[in-house]
């Protein structure tokens, strides 16, 4: 199953490299006349031009592109000096690590509420509820992030500066994982751990508001689907213990679109963690490639939407995976 | 057994948190002799010869890189200390010599001088570096060429610690240039292990990694993040810095580097706008230094070559209807030096009795305007750079009320800063506001690069005329001071009459730090120099 949905998604993978490809070159803006600098001269610009290449044809700088990419090589970036592929191995783990504790704070918040607030409709829980998926709908991230920042860190000190993944005095554990979490659990250095703990928090609280409400809601609308359902009822009319009609019968029911909203979620917060890398100076993939999109420097953005477009689809088959383990039918169907 | 267990886990982490919290005191040790600096980005490489080096790798060759000669330094009236570039002093060059006929030049290097891998300086490193400089193109090529340095002929290894120059010109910037950022000395051993026939200069093991002997090694780079300097202590091209360790973390938002300078966590923060300069220093509990750019202006500038600008008559009634004061407090809060002459107010030649467009004068626009064909005005569009849409924002809703006042009718055209020099290329957008910085303070080299009709991409009006490329190239190469003095006064005239650009103001350079910091010297590359840096 896991071989016959990775084929399915090649096509899309394939129509990434393509679209990215065109759009990057649609785009307006001369990345020579970027590069060579304010003073430049037009046959600086040219010389410039030359050296990336720009001068050749769009089928030949597209079978270059192609023939590099499958070498593993995606180019260089103008902005960082670096590698794209080793700019994108180094800024990857940071994101995938804020993006994976805003959901997990999201969802250690929102499952609950969202059980209680459909357990008890209308009731103050509920109300709560509603204001907090409302908030976290409405405010873009870039304020609470900034007002995070001055609450907590400005005007209290309770948090630790917006200075990036580890304060300034402090090393990056061995690269294991690319995780600073797990690396420094690897390396036996507690301190270390919570120093990058520290660091996650203002990030992942911000990160977390904005994932709450759609999981909150999806909770509450599929709870309220299953409770009202007629095995519920009849598991209920069977006199069975309502602690275990609720998480045995209608919360595992319950799962299956929550988990597809997750899916949804994630790649959702990949996509504001932009906003969120630049207030606490995160150096992940989001700020790389707004950078990269400024300078209009192709090769990064190119990179980028490949990454993205390989992890959406990893993320959409492990998320088929969990269907399978919530759901035993899907698998039967497949 | 298993209660034991337990306990000893409980022990064992209590123990490692103490140790943890037992080891702070050092960290904070450490914060008296290392220093904290915050900025929007970094360096894109540490090579300043590289294609595409952003502003910041200035300030990697500056602390990292020894050149031959650096600047003098004095006061200036507020009290910052600044650079002097009337003032050459050594750095790796212990003393230097003009030839009798004045042809060439002759250097001493100190003999004591060591690359950071120990490696000793030799006459053969400063040619490898100006060779390499006047060779692979692009911008230093380009700096190297305003100071007439343009061959690898002209630099000659005379003896282990002797080195000249043959000039192919008199020219007064040769000596100069060399103190900028780009003539840097490179450790050519190092460099030339790394070298390869398809990359003789060694340009991509150079991007990341320095070899230089400047008072500071860079310890570690992380493209995008930050950048950690720790001293020389074998540096003997200037007194041993005090700061024993530099840290420049990139923060690229401005409201989260403000919150970290008002803490106390960050010791110096750049690049903030300049609202928050203004409220910073009337807090008074930080130390604000703001320095007018030296030969740096912020300007309109009208398309000299499209109708309706290409008519003098309509530039002369845009300059007359231009708000010019409300326009400099709007964009900047006071912090600039208003300028009404296309010349910087720290520039030779300045003088702001020559320019007629000091006050609005709205009755003689409007004169102008009829007089040009357009009694009833035009439409246009004002384009500026989004990127710095804070300063320029502002100042072209004032320009465009004030253009209505003459009939006017102009749109505002934001333009994305990736396609800013795209379209500044084009020289087709007939209004923009801009700026424009030349690292050497002679106003001759400002019009060379805004005004001449060699039409470089910085001659954003594409400007054409005969008698003002007469003056400026005469102006370079004039040696008698009062017929330069002369030239100066009467390209900046011609300037004034035909007002391809008109001046509004010369930025700023803001830096804010805690006021344990002190020693802080303003340099024409807008980079800091630790070097001269102490923390109390």
């Amino acid at each position: 199953m896991v071989a016959r949905r990775l084929a399915t998604a090649l096509p899309g993978v394939v129509g990434v490299i393509v679209v990215t490809f065109l759009l990057n070159r649609a785009l307006p803006g001369d990345p020579a006349a970027y590069f060579a600098g304010p003073a430049a001269t037009p046959q600086a610009i040219e010389e410039i031009r030359g050296r990336l290449g720009l001068d050749r044809s769009l089928p030949e700088q597209f079978v270059l592109y192609l023939r590099d990419l499958t070498r593993g090589d995606l180019g260089h970036s103008l902005t960082t000096g670096q590698p794209v592929a080793a700019d994108l191995r180094a800024r990857l783990p940071a994101s995938l690590e804020l993006a994976t504790c805003g959901l997990l704070l999201a969802l250690t918040l929102a499952l609950p509420l969202g059980v209680l607030a459909a357990t008890r409709p209308g009731s103050g829980v509920d109300h709560v509820t509603r204001l907090l998926a409302t908030m976290g709908n409405s405010l873009p991230v870039f304020f609470t992030g900034l007002v995070l920042v001055y609450v907590l860190y400005y005007l209290l000190g309770w948090a630790p500066p917006p200075l990036g993944r580890l304060e300034v005095f402090r090393q990056a554990p061995a690269a294991v994982t690319g995780s600073f979490l797990i690396d420094s659990l690897l390396a036996r250095d507690p301190g270390l751990f919570l120093a990058a703990a520290k660091q996650l928090i203002l990030p992942t609280m911000t990160l977390g508001l904005a994932a709450l409400a759609p999981i909150t809601r999806m909770t509450r609308a599929a709870m309220l689907g299953v409770l009202a359902s007629d095995y519920v009822r009849t598991a209920r009319a069977n006199g069975l213990a309502p602690r275990t009609v609720l998480y045995v019968y209608a919360l595992r029911n319950a799962m299956l679109p929550v988990v597809t909203t997750l899916g949804l979620v994630l790649s959702f917060l990949l996509g504001v963690s932009v906003v969120v890398e630049k207030i606490y100076a995160w150096p992940g993939i989001g700020a790389y490639a707004l950078d990269s999109v400024i300078a209009s420097d192709y090769a990064p953005v190119q990179g980028f939407v490949l990454t993205m477009a390989v992890v959406y689809v990893l993320l959409n088959l492990l998320i088929d995976l969990l269907y399978g383990v919530i759901d035993p039918r899907v698998q039967i169907e497949s | 057994m298993k209660s034991q267990w337990w306990k000893a886990a409980i022990l064992s982490a209590i123990a490692l948190l103490l140790s943890t919290t037992m080891a702070m005191p050092s960290f904070s040790q450490d914060r008296s002799d290392t220093l904290l600096v915050v900025t929007e980005g970094g360096p894109n490489s540490m090579d300043i010869h590289g294609v595409g080096a952003n502003f910041q790798v200035y300030g990697v060759t500056w602390n990292a890189y020894d050149r031959l000669l650096t600047y003098g330094k004095k006061t200036l009236p507020n009290g910052t200390v600044s650079y002097d570039f009337t003032k050459l002093e050594p750095e790796l060059a212990q003393r230097w010599w003009l030839s009798a006929d004045g042809m060439s030049v002759t250097f001493v290097l100190r003999k004591d001088a060591k690359f950071h891998d120990g490696t000793p300086v030799t006459a053969h490193d400063v040619k490898w570096s100006f060779d390499r400089a006047v060779t692979v193109g692009g911008f230093p090529t380009f700096q190297m060429n305003a100071g007439s340095m343009e061959k690898p002929e002209q630099f000659v290894v005379m003896g282990e610690h002797t080195f000249r120059i043959n000039f192919l010109r008199r020219d007064k910037l040769t000596l100069p240039n060399l103190a900028v950022p780009v003539p840097v000395i490179f450790n050519s051993a190092l460099a030339k292990r790394h070298a390869t026939p398809t990359d003789p200069w060694a340009m991509a093991w150079l991007r990341n990694n320095t070899a230089g002997g400047g008072a500071y090694k860079v310890e570690s780079w992380r493209p995008g993040q930050e950048t950690v300097y720790v001293r020389n202590d074998n540096w003997k091209s200037g007194p041993l810095p005090k700061i024993r360790r530099v840290v420049v973390r990139e923060v690229p938002s401005a409201g989260s580097r403000r919150a970290l300078i008002e803490r106390g966590d960050a010791d110096i923060v750049m690049d903030l706008p300049a609202r928050d300069f203004v409220e910073l220093a009337k807090q008074g509990n930080l130390t604000v230094i703001g320095t007018p750019v030296e030969n740096a202006m912020m300007y309109v500038g009208m398309n000299a070559k499209h109708a309706p600008f290409s008519d003098v008559r309509v530039r002369q009634a845009v300059a007359y209807a231009l708000p010019r004061k409300r326009i400099v407090e709007a964009a900047t809060f006071g912090r600039s030096a208003p300028l009404v002459t296309p010349v910087a107010s720290n520039t030779f030649g300045y003088d702001p009795k020559m320019s007629p467009y000091t006050m609005q004068n709205l009755s003689k626009a409007k004169a102008l305007m009829a007089e040009s064909g357009f009694p009833n005005g035009f439409d246009t569009t004002i384009s500026f750079n989004a990127g710095f849409a804070a300063t320029n924002e502002p100042m072209a809703i004032l320009l465009q009320e004030s253009l209505r006042l003459i009939g006017i009718n102009a749109t505002i055209n934001k333009i994305p800063g990736a396609v800013w020099r795209g379209a500044l290329l084009r020289k087709d957008l007939p209004l923009i506001i801009n700026v424009f910085s030349g690292w050497l303070n002679y106003p001759e080299y400002f019009y060379l690069w805004v005004l001449h009709g060699d039409n470089s991409a910085s001659n954003t009006s594409s400007y054409q005329n005969p008698e003002m490329d007469k003056l400026i190239d005469a102006a370079r190469f004039e040696t008698d001071q009062k017929r330069y003095a002369e030239q100066v006064r009467e390209f900046i005239k011609v300037a004034l009459r035909d007002v391809p650009i008109l001046p509004l103001f010369q930025p700023s350079m803001d830096v804010v730090m805690q006021k344990s910091i002190s020693g802080y010297t303003y340099w024409f590359h807008r980079q800091i120099d630790f070097r001269s840096l102490v923390k109390n």
